[in-house]
């Protein structure tokens, strides 16, 4: 009897529509509790409340006209800006190094420069401390910059190697053969087709200095107070409504660099296929 | 002008050197990589070591404050705490983010991308913003509480938050993108064809499951559930916004160690207890599946 069940091709529908219905579930919760703060922010009340009384935007006003935070929001863009410099540098350096090369010891090595993606902050946080105690170097925006450059490296080179990986390297050698220099070269092949990668890496590490958290709290001293140190305390002492304003502005910059990314890569690719089939028109 | 045209030659002569420079130096790939490892001593070993030595000596060799860890009782509950959360908010992922990658890895590409998005906007959004989302939920007068005493199902408001539950609340959706992507990236990788030849052979669909794709996504449940246990045991923002006083986390002992009792070398060793669990846990799950598994795709 077992052969003549019907069970093949497609598996019965109420089970799929369980899983789907599960699925759209699970990522609401992902993703409700991120934007559930957006329309308490324009609150009209003293108080914070669901569903909203009024629509007010007394708490962004209260952001952009007070002093302390728009200091610190500078001093998170500052830091963040210098981050994505040095972490793009050194990490698309090192990519290279990665894919190109071949030596003992690699995977180790390759392991220990992601390590910081895995190593607890707050560990990184207090060795940092104490060596910038030190130097002399907490409450400074320089301080900040060299720690969270150790954060945003990972993510640069795992994301340039896997550009790396997908590059033809034969392109390469015809510009180097067709008498081009190696600096020729790099800006005039290498550069414009990993531009992409390098973009989200650099888009990344700016995002992950600029909400960092534990070392700020470490490091940031007095005089450097980053944002997410400035929200850590307000959350911790006095629960600021502003607080919901400052949330809704990061949510709106996490998403619009998200798309930003993902609008850059579909122009590339789909600007890589109108070439492709130009050349094969020609041919 | 004789002063200005030797400038540029000069300049020249600097040019070509600096040309030089870099064809012999891009020429080798291999020291491309020296700049981010000077760096990465200076700034990230140099610390961690020097930080073990302080663990150590105070000024002589000494092993009192690993002793102080062992021998206190606070010290060890909260071991055991972290360890108890971590597995929980471990679990806890596998079991909600499983079907979510399963039923994402079966979609055409270009909607389980835009379905991704769901995902990936969590994972980048700030962790201060997601924990702060949660307070505002769960809290006293929270939207949960309001909620549901407006609807006459609670009289007077629950405590979900500042306590275990809290924590692992927000440390589930803190957690639940690493999950789903290193699921997500093992599921897609796995041949559909194959759970169609055992549906034609005649198995039902939980058996096709149980037998093919779930031994077949093994590798992705290993390497999620290691990585999310990892950052769990080390997590601090979260445990330390959403938990009680019960609730302490080593994380939270390192903290308080520093900034308020200001005993750095007990906060040294702590660290290094926290990061010698870390470099275990690692260690025993890498031999057993193999590293590159364990890093996987993720951004």
């Amino acid at each position: 009897m077992k052969y003549f069940r019907k069970s093949k091709g497609e598996p019965t529908r109420s089970k799929v529509s369980l899983l789907t219905i599960t699925s759209y579930l699970t990522l609401l919760c992902l993703i409700l509790p991120v934007f559930i703060i957006i329309p308490i922010s324009f609150e009209s009340q003293r108080y914070l409340e669901f569903p909203p009384k009024g629509f007010s935007l007394q708490w962004y006003k209260h952001f952009f006209t007070h002093y302390e935070w728009k200091a610190v929001t500078w001093t998170s863009f500052k830091v963040a800006f210098f981050v994505t410099i040095l972490a793009t540098i050194l990490g698309t350096l090192a990519s290279f190094c990665f894919v190109r090369t071949n030596f003992r010891g690699k995977e180790l090595l390759f392991g220990f420069v992601l390590s910081p993606m895995v190593m607890p902050v707050i560990i990184l946080a207090i060795a940092i401390y104490f060596f910038f105690a030190k130097l002399k170097l907490i409450g400074s925006v320089l301080g900040l910059v060299f720690a969270h450059t150790i954060l945003a490296i990972p993510f640069v080179i795992v994301i340039v190697t896997a550009t790396l990986q997908g590059f033809d390297v034969s392109l390469e050698r015809a510009a180097m053969s067709l008498g081009a220099s190696r600096l020729r070269t790099f800006f005039k092949v290498t550069f414009p087709l990993i531009r992409t990668g390098l973009l989200s890496g650099a888009l990344f590490a700016f995002l992950t200095s600029f909400d960092e958290v534990i070392i700020a709290i470490f490091i940031s001293g007095t005089t450097a107070n980053t944002l997410p140190k400035k929200m850590w305390d307000s959350i911790t002492k006095e629960a600021d409504p502003t607080l919901t304003a400052i949330a809704t502005m990061l949510i709106t910059l996490t998403v619009s660099l998200l798309l930003f990314l993902e609008f850059f890569r579909r122009r590339q690719v789909s600007k890589q296929l109108s070439r492709q089939s130009s050349i094969a028109q020609e041919e | 002008m004789c002063f200005v045209s030797e400038g540029l030659e000069n300049l020249d002569i600097i040019r070509l050197r600096l040309h030089t420079v870099v064809e012999k130096l891009s020429g080798n790939p291999i020291y491309l990589i020296l700049p981010l490892i000077l760096y990465m001593s200076f700034f990230y070993v140099y610390p961690l070591v020097r930080m073990l030595g302080m663990s150590l000596f105070s000024p002589q060799f000494t092993l009192q404050y690993y002793r102080e860890f062992i021998e206190t009782g606070i010290y060890l509950q909260s071991l055991y705490i972290t360890l108890k959360i971590s597995t929980l908010v471990t679990i806890l992922c596998l079991l909600i983010g499983y079907p979510l990658a399963y039923y994402l890895s079966g979609l055409p590409p270009h909607k389980a991308n835009v379905l991704l998005t769901f995902v990936l906007v969590p994972l980048w959004t700030s962790i201060l913003v997601r924990t702060y989302a949660w307070i505002m939920i769960l809290g006293r007068n929270g939207i949960l509480n309001q909620t549901f005493m407006k609807l006459g199902l609670i009289d007077e408001p629950v405590m979900v938050i500042y306590n275990i539950v809290g924590v692992c609340i927000g440390m589930t959706h803190v957690m639940m993108p690493f999950m789903v992507l290193s699921l997500y990236s093992v599921m897609t990788g796995i041949d559909r064809d194959l759970l169609k030849a055992a549906q034609n052979l005649g198995a039902r669909p939980l058996e096709t499951f149980r037998r093919i794709f779930l031994p077949l996504s093994m590798p992705g449940i290993f390497a999620g559930s290691v990585l999310v246990f990892i950052i769990s045991v080390g997590f601090f923002v979260t445990p330390a916004l959403l938990g009680g006083r019960k609730d302490v986390m080593i994380s939270m002992i390192i903290e308080q160690a520093v900034s308020v009792f200001l005993d750095w070398g007990f906060a040294c060793a702590t660290a290094f207890i926290l990061l010698f669990l870390i470099l275990a846990i690692f260690l025993i799950s890498g031999k057993m599946i193999g590293f590159e598994k364990l890093w996987g795709r993720r951004a």
